[in-house]
């Protein structure tokens, strides 16, 4: 193409663009396309299971913490123990208070979890574990008091609904803080690593085989034959 | 000579020279060989048609390839449907990874979603709450990106010392593919976000309905509402039909099975976001929403799983990846870290993608304590694993980007090792 050519492409371009943004407001890349339909009340109503720590997204009904060890003794004993203590590697939901700064940390539903709202939305999104949103949601209230119990957050007496809601306050809610790596490792940023006699004599101190938990390859799946 | 006609005239490969000693390596170099396919005799394959094309209408890596897959390790975790499996690194090179290898990480098991049936909910703090099919999601703009994916927990099992033997259990928990889908940006501009719009949670319609609370920032910079990996259709392992991209960030927000976007003015602190992916450090306080994968690296070969086979000249192969941006520099030790020569970086270098890296030297059977350290376009340096513990103790689980020790010992074998 010739210059004269391409100056002419590029004005006519030029035009193109300005009467296109004249005739519409909104930059390209915020433009409507009409894609997707709207969403009804009752097919949000279905899927909007979500709940914050105020308690938004609360469903209606309560549960005791006495009607909730019953749900919890058929649903949930099996994996998480009679007293929220685990059987075998499944998640340990009480106890463990006071680990947390220790060599062997314990996190539970009472040692850890920073708001009701974690352990409640937990719960009606995904247990029982391969049976998920299946509990009503008096069941989910009540199973959801029994926990707090076995973690001595309420009561035997407790009744946890919309309105007792915050009632609860969780032992761990001020053991987190946000990402500050870019202010306390800051030291990780330099321009100019060391490159040479960067440290002292290196001395092999720990070997993955005496460990010796490396599964044996031989014993898993191989692919397509 | 060997008869060539004699169908049991097989000897093993020539790769133990020098060293009698020498592992065998993957299962494939182990193979014996046949001299009837050896020249100057001519090998079947070479005489007789093969299969013809439809045959194999789906294609498989060749039969000689099944030993490269995902591996797990069973003792990690109570039940497979909530697990991870590993990509297998010490197989693998460049820098994309075949969608069949990417690491799984379910919650709930893997959703078998009829596309007919899928269905992405959008609501919240917008003016127009939509609900799109697939075919919609298709019809709106489209971007392809090269982004690496990682799981926060990643090395998670070597914070307190060397633990498992190869790459593909210290370092699996990473793959990289192409995405093709439309930008999450463009898909809030179709609801059009209320001025108080802060966060939006993104929902999986797994059995676990995984949650997460993404900042508004970062959901109109990059993320993408992806339908595709490396071409094809999303691997029901990897969210089939529609999976959240989430560029640089912890594998965990890249919900899988997306079937929710809700936006809202706070975080909604969901167990995935408290209970778990959060880094305990030594004061017994732990640091919430890292979600930024700091730069990382490591050789993949040699590896534990992948041993040094040859005297003399070898070619040392590792990924390196920052989800700060792109990798500037990595640098390989043979001697733990005392002294550092820069790699070679093999050309593709892209924003928040893993970068490969080749070191080339030659080994006389000398005992080697390999090392490689990443370096991102941000400045920040891949530290040693001592000084991340210096600041993060060892409870933290998630985010191990520590420097890997990998010793080559005189037989050629590699471990896993930790030094001092």
């Amino acid at each position: 193409m010739s210059k004269s050519g391409k100056i002419a492409l590029g004005a006519a371009l030029l035009v193109a663009f300005a009467a296109s943004a004249i005739a519409q407001p909104k930059k390209e890349s915020s433009r409507n396309y009409g894609i997707g339909q709207a969403a009804t009340t009752e097919q949000m109503a279905g899927w909007d299971i979500d709940v914050r720590p105020d308690g938004q997204g609360a469903p209606a009904g309560s549960g005791s913490v006495k009607d909730g060890e019953k749900v919890y003794m058929d649903k949930c004993a099996a994996c998480h123990g009679e007293f929220g203590e685990s059987a075998g590697r499944w998640p340990q939901l009480a106890q463990g208070r006071g680990t947390l700064a220790s060599h062997d940390p314990v996190k539970t539903v009472g040692s850890y979890f920073p708001y009701l709202s974690s352990v409640f939305d937990y719960i009606r999104r995904s247990m029982p574990f391969g049976d998920a949103q299946s509990l009503s949601n008096d069941e989910l209230y009540a199973v959801t008091a029994y926990v707090l119990n076995l973690n001595d957050i309420v009561d035997e007496k407790f009744v946890l609904s919309k309105t007792t809601w915050d009632r609860v306050k969780m032992p761990n809610e001020a053991g987190f803080f946000d990402d500050d790596r870019e202010k306390t490792e800051k030291i990780f940023w330099n321009q100019n690593p060391c490159m040479k006699d960067c440290r002292g004599p290196v001395k092999i101190t720990g070997h993955a085989q005496a460990v010796d938990v490396t599964p044996d390859e031989k014993t898993q799946k191989r692919g397509v034959e | 000579m060997a008869d060539p006609n004699d169908a049991t005239g097989t000897t093993r490969r020539r790769f133990l020279v020098g060293a009698a000693g020498l592992a065998a390596g993957g299962a494939a170099d182990a193979r014996a060989e046949n001299v009837k396919n050896l020249p100057p005799n001519i090998a079947d394959w070479t005489r007789q048609l093969g299969e013809g094309v439809g045959v194999r209408a789906y294609g498989n890596p060749s039969k000689y390839e099944k030993d490269v897959v995902r591996r797990t390790v069973p003792w990690l975790t109570a039940t497979p449907e909530s697990s991870v499996s590993f990509t297998p690194l010490h197989q693998l090179d460049g820098i994309i990874t075949p969608n069949g290898l990417c690491f799984e990480r379910h919650h709930g098991g893997i959703a078998e979603i009829d596309p007919a049936d899928y269905r992405l909910m959008l609501h919240g703090l917008v003016d127009k709450p939509l609900v799109f099919t697939l075919d919609e999601l298709k019809r709106l703009p489209r971007i392809n990106k090269i982004y690496f994916l990682e799981c926060a927990a990643n090395s998670g099992m070597e914070w307190r010392g060397a633990q498992l033997n190869g790459c593909q259990y210290t370092h699996g928990m990473v793959h990289c593919v192409q995405y093709t889908g439309v930008l999450l940006k463009v898909l809030l501009e179709q609801a059009e976000l209320k001025a108080n719009a802060k966060w939006v949670m993104a929902e999986g319609a797994d059995a676990a309905a995984m949650n997460r609370s993404i900042p508004l920032g970062k959901a109109l910079d990059d993320c993408i509402v992806a339908y595709r990996m490396n071409g094809e259709m999303l691997r029901p392992e990897q969210g089939y039909p529609v999976r959240l991209v989430v560029p640089g960030w912890e594998g965990n927000v890249w919900v899988k099975w997306l079937r929710r976007l809700k936006v809202g003015d706070q975080p909604w602190f969901t167990r995935e976001e408290t209970s778990k992916y959060t880094d305990l450090l030594e004061s017994g306080k732990a640091r919430k929403f890292t979600f930024v994968m700091d730069a990382k690296s490591v050789i993949t070969s040699p590896s534990p799983q992948a041993p040094v086979k040859q005297k003399g000249f070898n070619v040392i192969s590792g990924l390196a990846w920052s989800g700060r941006g792109k990798i500037r520099r990595v640098d390989v030790s043979l001697d733990g870290g005392r002294n550092w020569r820069t790699a070679r970086i093999d050309r593709l270098v892209l924003d928040k993608a893993c970068a490969r890296f080749y070191y080339e030297f030659d080994w006389n059977g000398e005992e080697l304590l390999l090392q490689s350290r990443a370096m991102d376009d941000t400045g920040y340096v891949q530290p040693s694993k001592d000084a991340l513990r210096k600041i993060r103790g060892v409870n933290s689980i998630y985010h191990n980007n520590g420097i890997q020790t990998w010793a080559i010992k005189p037989d050629g074998e590699v471990e896993n090792v930790e030094i001092g």
